[in-house]
């Protein structure tokens, strides 16, 4: 008998025999009430979801600045005039960075985390951004790259568009993302309250995040 | 095959017992003292319960906001509830479906039923990748199993890269709290720990580190980062694993978890058999009640999702652990299974008047704290001293249900484990159901008593205890036969006898209390 096959049957000991009319357990876990609510408040217009959004990524220490198309460039430019270097994923919108003047460094399949840990800041996209939370979450989309490229250097600028990519609630952040995509979700940057409960910003991950709400001002 | 180990080498292996054995509590003595002589030394040091004070009240305070700012904090709590009680009520089911979909995705599915098991399995997909070390993300199940010792044992080096585990292991120490581990540590023993430890296991602290938390996570982030960049092995557990899509997750806060789910070339996750949930959509309940009740955050700073390997992201090999070592048990028991709904928030530990007092480190195991009273003695069985005292470690004063996001009602549980060990009964061990026979009347009695002399040192506790205590009405009083009845004879008190307890206070004090 293998562990596998041990370990089944003393589950199956261990909980009553499933009666012959008893529901399937996809049938019965569809019973199960879920009565919470599916947005915390229902009257948020996409503007007050936005300021919600840049408030409570604020709080986590997150900088948060708000820019249109054309703004875009600049904004980039000056948050990144004190970087000597650049990492990008693959589809990064070129006139994103027309304004830098850092060098621009392309993602590559060969590069070892030693090579991205000379780099200076990061700039991706995002698949979606959750209000209620001052959540972002990247999906390792074309605009984002690889879960590496966001975590090794200290400086990570994020765009979201404002309002496509808001939601308001983890609920409806779940319904939109595709769970066989490494998916990562940041709210500020990392922290610790391991030495005697002491907020400290910036342990592993980048200790600067700036979040671009990118849309019509 | 029959030790249940939950992370205390200091244990010497428990006697075996043969199909049919009856345990005896207190018939194996084992190193680890009861839970009252433990909590004593914590009683005694006033720098750990000034910490421990300071610690719990915060996070306490902390997270009563972050839940009020949830209007239907209730509903959610509730259907988390319902969601793990399914899943346990199928947990076959779901962890068939679970495998198939991380094969599906191109991971490796591995099952064990002990410690030992676990370890060993680990231990060959160690040495398999040719390399001598690895990094680890703090894990429970991990602790639970001693897997760094057995490591350490096949000539394996294990880093943990939490910086609250990295103090507690360069400290040659043990964790004192589910999520702070090394909340009985002040600033300046981390400093004296890093400058004397720090270069035995790599890049040295500077020379001139002070006691600044700032200071002291920048000496941990470069200390750090070395064995990150070169690790090509990682060790995580994950808070859950979704049957459906075989997604694993992991809630953080510092990015070290990142950092070994995500760079090197193997990954291992050693996770329990209840962490298991149904769907993707599931998470939408936990995501919301975890981190508000474990840091008490709105969210964490990071959460990873993953599912088997992808292409030119990550690890290139996925192995994911299943382990049981005594949750099978812990799942026969009608009572006491709850406690299996446990995600490990450590809420409760953070309102409880006698985790407070007594520190983590009395519970002996990894898991301290009112949840830890209810399931060290579950997977582990009553048969050592401190086993068979953890469910007196407790005022039933229902703190801990209230805050509880799963809804366990550890004092119902702790009411039915010391039932269990002054009368006995039927219980299953390794798989096997056998019939616990009672503790001598004295043991049980004698453990009680050290449990209120510990929690009534203190007039304050008194007070804080018999107010709380009046909120446990709710609680069914039932009464212990033979040598419990007398502390179940008084409704107000379940556990503590007035009248005996005054003569007692009277002879040991001479004053009134
Ligand atoms: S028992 Fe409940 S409150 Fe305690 S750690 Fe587990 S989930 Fe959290």
């Amino acid at each position: 008998m293998t562990t596998r096959d041990r370990i089944l049957a003393r589950i199956r000991r261990a909980v009553p025999a499933p009666a012959p009319d008893e529901a399937t357990p996809e049938a019965a876990l569809a019973a199960i009430p879920r009565d919470y609510l599916r947005v915390h408040d229902a009257t948020w217009t996409p503007a007050r979801t936005a300021d919600l959004l840049a408030a409570n990524l604020t709080e986590y220490r997150a900088k948060v600045h708000r820019t249109d198309e054309a703004g875009l460039p600049p904004l980039l430019a000056r948050l990144l005039s004190g970087s000597r270097t650049v990492l990008i994923p693959p589809a990064l919108p070129p006139h994103w960075l027309s304004g830098t003047s850092a060098t621009l460094v392309p993602d590559q399949e060969s590069s070892n985390a030693h090579d991205l840990d000379g780099v200076d800041s990061t700039v991706t996209g995002c698949a979606l951004a959750i209000a209620e939370t001052g959540t972002i979450v990247l999906d390792g989309g074309p605009d984002q790259g690889r879960r590496r490229i966001t975590l090794i250097p200290d400086h990570h600028v994020c765009v979201v568009r404002v309002p496509s990519q808001v939601v308001d609630s983890v609920p409806q952040a779940l319904e939109r993302l595709d769970p066989t995509r490494p998916l990562t979700w940041i709210s500020g940057p990392s922290a610790t309250s391991d030495i005697e409960l002491d907020r400290v910003e910036g342990v592993h991950g980048p200790r600067t995040l700036d979040v671009i709400l990118l849309g019509a001002q | 095959m029959t030790r249940t180990d939950l992370g205390m080498p200091a244990f010497p292996p428990a006697a075996p017992f043969p199909p049919g054995a009856t345990f005896p509590p207190g018939a194996t003595s084992q190193a680890f003292p009861a839970f009252p002589e433990a909590a004593k030394e914590a009683v005694r040091d006033d720098v750990l319960r000034a910490n421990l004070r300071r610690a719990t009240h915060t996070i306490r305070d902390k997270r009563a906001r972050a839940v009020t700012e949830l209007a239907d904090w209730d509903r959610l709590r509730a259907a988390g509830k319902a969601v793990k009680d399914h899943t346990l009520r199928h947990l076959d089911h779901y962890l068939l479906q679970l495998e198939a979909a991380v094969t599906a995705a191109g991971g490796t599915v591995h099952w064990a039923a002990d410690a030992e098991e676990a370890n060993r399995i680990v231990t060959a997909l160690v040495l398999a990748t040719g390399e001598r070390e690895v990094v680890k993300v703090k894990s429970m199940a991990t602790q639970e199993t001693g897997l760094n010792e057995a490591l350490e044992a096949a000539g394996i080096a294990a880093y943990e890269t939490d910086l609250a585990e990295l103090i507690v292991q360069l400290g040659h120490d043990r964790p004192s709290h589910i999520l702070v581990p090394a909340i009985h540590r002040n600033r300046d023993e981390i400093r004296d720990i890093f400058r004397t430890e720090m270069a035995g296991w790599g890049r040295p602290a500077p020379e001139d580190l002070g006691d600044d938390p700032r200071e002291l996570a920048e000496a941990a982030r470069l200390h750090l980062r070395e064995k990150f960049l070169r690790a090509k092995v990682a060790v995580s557990g994950a808070n859950f694993m979704v049957a459906e899509t075989g997604t694993m997750v992991v809630l953080e806060s510092e990015g070290n978890g990142r950092m070994c789910l995500t760079l090197p070339d193997t990954l291992i996750s050693v996770v329990g058999i209840e962490k298991v949930v149904p769907t993707f959509r599931d998470l939408e309940i936990f995501l919301q009640t975890l981190p508000r009740s474990s840091t008490a955050e709105r969210m964490n700073p990071y959460t990873t999702m993953w599912t088997g390997t992808a292409d030119g992201d990550g690890p290139s090999a996925f192995h994911l652990v299943l382990l049981d070592n005594g949750r099978t048990d812990t799942l026969a028991d009608e009572t006491g299974r709850q406690a299996l709904r446990c995600i490990r928030c450590s809420a409760c530990l953070n309102v409880c008047p006698v985790y407070e007092r007594a520190g983590g480190h009395a519970y002996g195991s990894v898991y301290p704290g009112p949840i830890g009273a209810i399931l060290s003695p579950q997977l582990r069985g009553t048969g050592s001293d401190i086993d068979a005292t953890l469910p007196y470690a407790s005022t039933l004063c229902g703190a801990c249900y209230e805050v509880c996001p799963v809804a366990i009602d550890i004092p119902e549980v702790l009411v039915h484990l010391r039932e269990r060990v002054a009368q006995g009964g039927p219980v299953t061990r390794a798989g096997i159901r056998v019939r616990l026979r009672p503790a001598h009347g004295h043991t049980a009695e004698r453990a009680a008593m050290r449990a209120a002399r510990l929690l009534l040192d203190r007039p304050g506790a008194l007070r804080t205890a018999e107010r709380l205590l009046a909120r446990a009405r709710r609680l069914r009083p039932r009464r212990l036969p033979g040598p419990g009845r007398a502390w179940t004879d008084t409704r107000t008190l379940p556990d503590l006898p007035a009248e005996p307890f005054r003569d007692w206070w009277l002879r040991e004090r001479g004053t009134r209390p």
